[in-house]
């Protein structure tokens, strides 16, 4: 038995926060944060380079073969450095369109429009008619500069269209860092279509909560690196037992989420039925840890934890986008109660 | 990442389960009460012939004489929980006395105590906290004076579960007054039934008796019970808390309680519907799962991390804060969940779980505090998991 991440998996997340820590340091998140366009190709290129698209796609597809546990070291990596990606849209198509390999490999680059998979607004939703989609869908992911969308369709399906045949608009919110979009679709070719199952919905909120769980550790990091700093009453504020503990608290809450997310992705990795309802778990655990974490490693940096100084907001608002992504924390766990007959 | 265990292992789980099946007829039940109970006795021998108790205890001293293996460890102890058949015995002198004696003590002391302990003819009381050394245990001020080949002891302990059945006692005192706090120490052992002892039952909100306050008035007691070095207590005391903390937090116990809880939401019904289907209620237990399930992990993290000799940094010290929270909230929810009747206690007609959520709700409140209180934790995780500053020292007034 070895619960623990191999010396490949160290690697690949050590490597990776290498290039995140130049391409997505503070200063370039800041510009990528107000649209500078160099500072997004930069990161892009660089995650190109490491193969991040081709990361889940088997190898005699052509891509890295890798597992969903590697999924969520990328994933985690992302988060903690606040990098917008467009991994998660791509991790999200490998899965789904397993039974389709011509699609992933080379060039293609997926967005991800499936927000109504899980919530679908009055006026909202891609409605497929004889091999075509037709209407809208809100907060796409990685929408910009994709070649292909996967997008959910009102019944249960996602099928891949041309992103030449979507019209996009952003969607702002508070996270400026990631883009979102509202997508119409008007009778857009479908060129392969797949069950969006139980299993997709699972892996899409465990990537997501594994995208909190490295924001949320990037937080801690900070403001116990700033309590071991920031003087007053003429001691380091980190001697106060009132911001130890709350450190601690932040500590003890997040540890047991990151061995829930590496126990639930092994699980999905080999087709353990309790998979899907770990990583439902997960993602409701991760959103209110993070919930917790963000709010209070803000306080452990006092009013500067306000500013934009610091750029802790940054952290934040990923925690914060992240909640809701793919369902808030009552609805994932209620799809947990559902998958193991807890619902009548 | 491997949670399938090696075939020589299947095979010991095999094995396990065989014997406790065969044996099953033999084990105590509800009937079979009290300390020194003759079928109590005769089962935890059972259980050391077959290496299911005292395991890694060598021969000479009444123990099985196997290998430490933490995997085979589990496996014992997950079999006794899905078999439902009762498991070793335990207490203080099984979990840290007689650890203690192996690594510190001379070869007398543990010829004389490790048998009888193990086999459960010999029962202890662990002697530290003090009316003023809580938290600061190494404040504690019961005193052993030398009188020739003896100790004169005064002074009182509290939290002293099993007092009245005890046999030994083994205890801290300081022996040395004008050392510094840590350095004065001494870890001493000898007979409860030494005149001058005093044992008072200490009333907890649970309505019952689960710890006693010890007096000792000019107790007169042998230096051979030194345990290690006179003066050396702390040291010899620090080795056997963690094995106490180790045990607070199990998650395995965790999750037997949330499946019980489940059992009682899907049983237990309100206005012609389960508990279960109350979405609020529901909302509140997958909650709870997340959690336990959180520390599953968890554990099996830090079990990796012993069977590779590392150390289990944070995930090893929030055991005993999060698990006994854990604890503590499986009971609240199974109170709000029976709603006017999770207030009932001891009514024999109309209780749900024989009361034993309350008495859980109040019982776990005492284990958040005991073992070291939930704010000393988070001071241990700060500060040896976070390498956060120490409270700087207060001046001498």
């Amino acid at each position: 038995m070895e619960f623990a991440l191999s010396e490949d998996q160290r690697m690949l997340q050590d490597s990776l926060k290498g290039v995140l820590a130049g391409a997505a340091s503070l200063d370039q998140v800041r510009k990528i944060a107000v649209g500078d366009s160099d500072a997004i190709r930069m990161l892009e290129a660089a995650l190109d380079d490491f193969g991040l698209a081709s990361l889940l796609v088997p190898e005699a597809a052509g891509g890295l073969g890798l597992g969903l546990l590697d999924a969520c070291l990328v994933q985690e990596s992302l988060g903690y450095h606040v990098a917008p990606s467009r991994f998660l849209a791509s991790a999200l198509a490998a899965v789904a369109l397993a039974g389709h390999p011509g699609l992933l490999g080379g060039e293609a680059k997926f967005g991800l429009a499936a927000t109504e998979l899980v919530s679908r607004r009055d006026g909202a939703g891609l409605a497929l008619k004889a091999g075509k989609l037709t209407g809208t869908s809100l907060l796409a992911i990685s929408a910009a500069g994709a070649t292909h969308l996967l997008a959910a369709d009102t019944k249960g399906g996602v099928h891949v269209v041309d992103a030449g045949a979507a019209q996009i608009a952003p969607m702002q919110t508070i996270d400026r860092t990631r883009m979102f979009h509202h997508v119409t679709l008007d009778g857009a070719k479908v060129l392969a279509s797949a069950k969006a199952d139980d299993r997709f919905l699972a892996i899409a909120r465990l990537l997501v909560a594994a995208d909190t769980l490295g924001a949320a550790q990037a937080m801690i990091d900070k403001a116990v690196a700033y309590a071991a700093e920031r003087q007053q009453f003429g001691r380091v504020i980190g001697s106060f037992q009132a911001v130890k503990h709350m450190c601690a608290e932040m500590a003890a809450k997040l540890e047991p989420g990151r061995a829930l997310i590496w126990h639930a992705a092994h699980a999905l990795d080999i087709g353990d039925a309790e998979g899907p309802v770990m990583a439902n778990l997960a993602k409701a655990y991760m959103a209110e840890a993070g919930t917790f974490i963000a709010r209070t490693a803000t306080e452990v940096h006092g009013g500067m934890g306000f500013t934009d100084l610091v750029g802790l907001h940054y952290w934040f608002k990923r925690i914060g986008v992240n909640r809701q992504l793919f369902g808030s924390p009552e609805q994932a766990r209620e799809t947990a109660a559902q998958l193991q007959g807890l619902v009548a | 990442m491997k949670l399938d265990l090696d075939p020589e292992y299947e095979a010991f789980r095999a094995d396990v389960s065989e014997t406790l099946t065969k044996n099953r007829h033999l084990a105590p039940t509800s009937e079979d009460k009290g300390y020194k109970n003759a079928r109590r006795i005769a089962w935890q021998k059972l259980l050391i012939e077959h290496g299911l108790a005292a395991r890694t205890i060598p021969k000479a001293y009444g123990g099985y004489g196997g290998e430490a293996d933490i995997l085979k460890a589990r496996i014992i102890a997950e079999e006794f929980a899905r078999s439902r058949v009762p498991g070793p015995m335990q207490g203080q002198g099984i979990s840290m006395l007689v650890p203690t004696l192996l690594e510190l003590g001379t070869e007398a002391q543990k010829q004389a105590y490790i048998r009888p302990t193990i086999e459960g003819e010999m029962i202890w009381c662990q002697g530290y906290s003090e009316p003023g050394a809580g938290s600061d245990l190494a404040a504690l001020r019961t005193s052993a004076v030398e009188d020739g080949d003896h100790y004169v002891i005064n002074g009182s302990k509290i939290w002293t579960s099993t007092a009245k059945q005890a046999d030994m006692i083994f205890c801290l005192v300081r022996t040395d007054p004008a050392a510094k706090k840590h350095e004065g120490i001494t870890y001493i052992t000898f007979p409860m039934s030494t005149p001058g002892i005093e044992v008072r039952p200490l009333v907890d909100m649970t309505g019952s008796a689960n710890f006693n306050e010890v007096f000792f008035t000019n107790v007169r007691v042998p230096k051979s019970g030194v345990i290690y070095q006179p003066n050396k207590g702390w040291q010899v005391a620090n080795a056997t808390l963690t094995h106490e903390r180790g045990m607070l937090g199990d998650p395995n116990a965790t999750k037997a309680r949330f499946l019980e809880l489940v059992t009682l939401m899907k049983t237990e019904s309100v206005n012609g519907q389960p508990l279960i289907a109350n979405p609020l209620l529901r909302d509140r237990l997958m909650r709870l799962q997340a959690e336990v399930y959180a520390m599953q992990a968890n554990g099996l993290r830090i079990t990796t991390s012993r069977l590779k000799g590392e150390q289990a940094g944070i995930a090893g010290l929030i055991v005993k804060l999060n698990g006994c929270d854990l604890n503590h909230e499986i009971a609240r929810l199974a109170i709000d969940a029976l709603g006017e009747l999770g207030i009932l206690y001891e009514d024999g007609d109309h209780l749900r779980a024989d009361g034993s959520w309350q008495w859980r709700y109040m019982y776990d409140l005492g284990l958040i505090i005991g073992g070291g209180t939930a704010q000393i934790q988070k001071n241990i995780i700060a500060e040896r998991g976070l390498n956060m500053p120490r409270e700087p020292k207060l001046a001498k007034a």
